[in-house]
């Protein structure tokens, strides 16, 4: 309870250059539980528009399941029940069907997932495919606008029609990319984007971040501090469900607040 | 102890090693029983059937008891109309459970579907024919095509249930996860990607249902019944071509013998033929690397 009264201070004086910044997405007292057992625990938390912004935490802290519950993705998990609300871009989201509000907060997986059976072209407009609306012309700039976008045309231009399932890890998580901002969304989740890939990729998804977030909201979740620190502007730290500190990166990891958290960052555990 | 002791030789290893050859010698002679009876039921009606397969097999309707010659024509179009019957019923079934089953199997219903399923699979099919015989047969006051291909379609929503069932658990599910976070519903996700992506294993499935379907006779006895005339109507008693094999290879005259032979040459052919695209089949399944 104690770190959640610090953790509102913050939200009451947000950081300066931040004030003018909106509000994407809100969580008021939210909390996920797996039957009885508690996964994230009241967290409230305010996320910048335009920004990105870092979750991290040790393995099994709430990281992913506080993601997966910006998009409504947990009601695929059984016996999964959630509490409190979430706003986006001011919206309570309870209002809305979960299709609906999946089409303007795409995810990223941690395992690059394309369409097995579709080709690369296939891939870039699943989303469009799959929900039935397919009008040729426009289709073809789409593809090739978001490719360009998510940084693989270069490399994919004269194979379009080849599987998805031909390309490299890294990039099949760019095509995953393409895929996800070809629905046009105003919220990115990322849940571990560049865990499954290799550096030089890695580096390549880090970039695209970077220019992504001139166009939307971006919310990575991360086991790798570094990348945290690299691409970030705002980072959470969460422990045990709890969220323990929220704050512009660059002070989370140079000046954190809690004991806790520069224990975590200077790897003392996790 | 000291740190060789490892490399000490066992004192019974010349009796594992018997033991190891012994057992590897079981194997492969198991191995070999199973596939002589196949091969030799495959090359025994291929050399009996094969002779007297002809033309006239394939287009002439059956003659009369000491005329030569005649065919099996009604009794091949018979086979296709009752399998068309039974996969009508059999497969959309299939199918439906399959995806019920998978799909939402946290349900109690579902846990039922699939327990009675795999019983359904293990009933006896001259029970499934008995069933049609009640539930058709009577209540119409004579045999059917109907009855036979609803017998047929019964014993082939287990097949197809349970294959449906296991291609779409083979889907991975962040496949799923995939294309609801574009905003896809949860229907179009299960049309659209999952069936789409088990399809060829599916298929699979549908054919070695139809293959299994179209060797019955049993089921059919006391639903089709069997004609010896032309006749497609399926309110009507229909000729199957295992019905006529059988009906052939029990009566006392040759020349039905050698078309009983030519009949089940045809028929072993065809579940041939369909375990061969079915190979075919999975085989691109593999190399499609869901």
């Amino acid at each position: 309870m104690e770190t959640l009264e610090i953790e509102s201070d913050i939200l009451d004086n947000p950081e300066e250059s931040e004030k003018e910044s909106k509000v994407a997405v809100q969580t008021i007292n939210l909390s996920v539980y797996f039957s009885e057992l508690m996964a994230i625990d009241n967290i409230n938390l305010k996320i910048r528009k335009n920004r990105v912004t870092a979750i991290i935490g040790p393995s099994g802290c709430g990281k992913s399941t506080f993601l997966r519950s910006l998009n409504l993705m947990h009601e695929m998990t059984p016996k999964a029940r959630v509490f409190g609300e979430i706003f986006i871009h001011g919206e309570n989201i309870s209002s809305y069907n979960s299709v609906d509000i999946r089409k303007k907060v795409g995810m990223v997986f941690q395992k690059p997932n394309p369409f097995p059976t579709m080709s690369i072209y296939d891939n870039v407009i699943a989303g469009l495919k799959l929900n039935g609306n397919t009008k040729k012309p426009v289709l073809d700039e789409l593809v090739e606008k978001n490719l360009k976008n998510s940084g693989l045309w270069e490399e994919v231009k004269d194979r379009l029609k080849s599987p998805a399932i031909s390309l490299s890890g890294g990039q099949q998580q760019r095509l995953c990319i393409a895929r996800t901002i070809a629905v046009s969304p105003e919220i990115i989740l990322m849940d571990e984007p560049t865990s499954a890939l290799d550096p030089m990729s890695t580096a390549n998804i880090e970039e695209l971040i970077f220019n992504l977030k001139k166009e939307y909201t971006i919310v990575i979740v991360t086991h790798n501090m570094q990348q945290a620190a690299r691409v970030s502007d705002q980072t959470a730290f969460l422990y045990m469900g709890k969220l323990i500190e929220f704050s512009k990166t660059r002070r989370m990891f140079t000046n954190p607040k809690e004991k806790l958290t520069e224990e975590y960052v200077t790897g003392k555990f996790g | 102890m000291t740190a060789n002791s490892i490399l000490k030789k066992p004192k019974n290893l010349r009796r594992r090693k018997i033991v190891n050859s012994l057992m590897i010698g079981l194997c492969v002679v198991a191995g070999i029983i199973t596939i002589l009876p196949m091969l030799y039921i495959f090359f025994y009606t291929t050399k009996s059937g094969i002779s007297y397969l002809n033309m006239d097999f394939f287009t002439q309707l059956p003659k009369p008891v000491g005329e030569e010659g005649g065919g099996m024509a009604n009794a091949i179009v018979g086979s296709i109309i009752l399998i068309s019957i039974g996969g009508v019923i059999g497969i959309p079934v299939g199918i439906l459970a399959g995806i019920y089953i998978s799909e939402y199997s946290k349900n109690i219903t579902a846990t039922v579907i699939k327990f009675t399923t795999d019983i359904l699979s293990g009933v006896p099919s001259i029970i499934v024919g008995i069933f049609a015989y009640g539930i058709i047969v009577i209540p119409m006051q004579r045999f059917s095509a109907l009855a036979g291909g609803f017998a047929l379609g019964i014993l082939m929503i287990p097949t197809v249930t349970k294959i449906t069932e296991e291609m779409i658990r083979l889907v991975p599910q962040s496949l799923r996860e995939a294309s609801l976070a574009l905003g896809v519903s949860r229907w179009k996700t299960t049309l659209r990607v999952v069936l789409t992506t088990a399809s060829s294993g599916i298929i699979t499935g549908i054919l070695l249902a139809i293959a299994r379907a179209a060797g019955e006779t049993a089921p059919l006895l006391f639903t089709a019944f069997g004609n010896s005339f032309w006749q497609t109507k399926i309110d009507e008693p229909m000729a199957a071509l295992p019905l006529q094999i059988f009906a052939y290879a029990i009566s006392p005259y040759d020349d039905w013998h050698r078309q009983a032979w030519a009949g089940a040459f045809v028929l072993i052919f065809l579940v041939f033929t369909v375990n061969l695209i079915v190979r075919f089949v999975t085989r691109n399944r593999f190399t499609g690397n869901i």
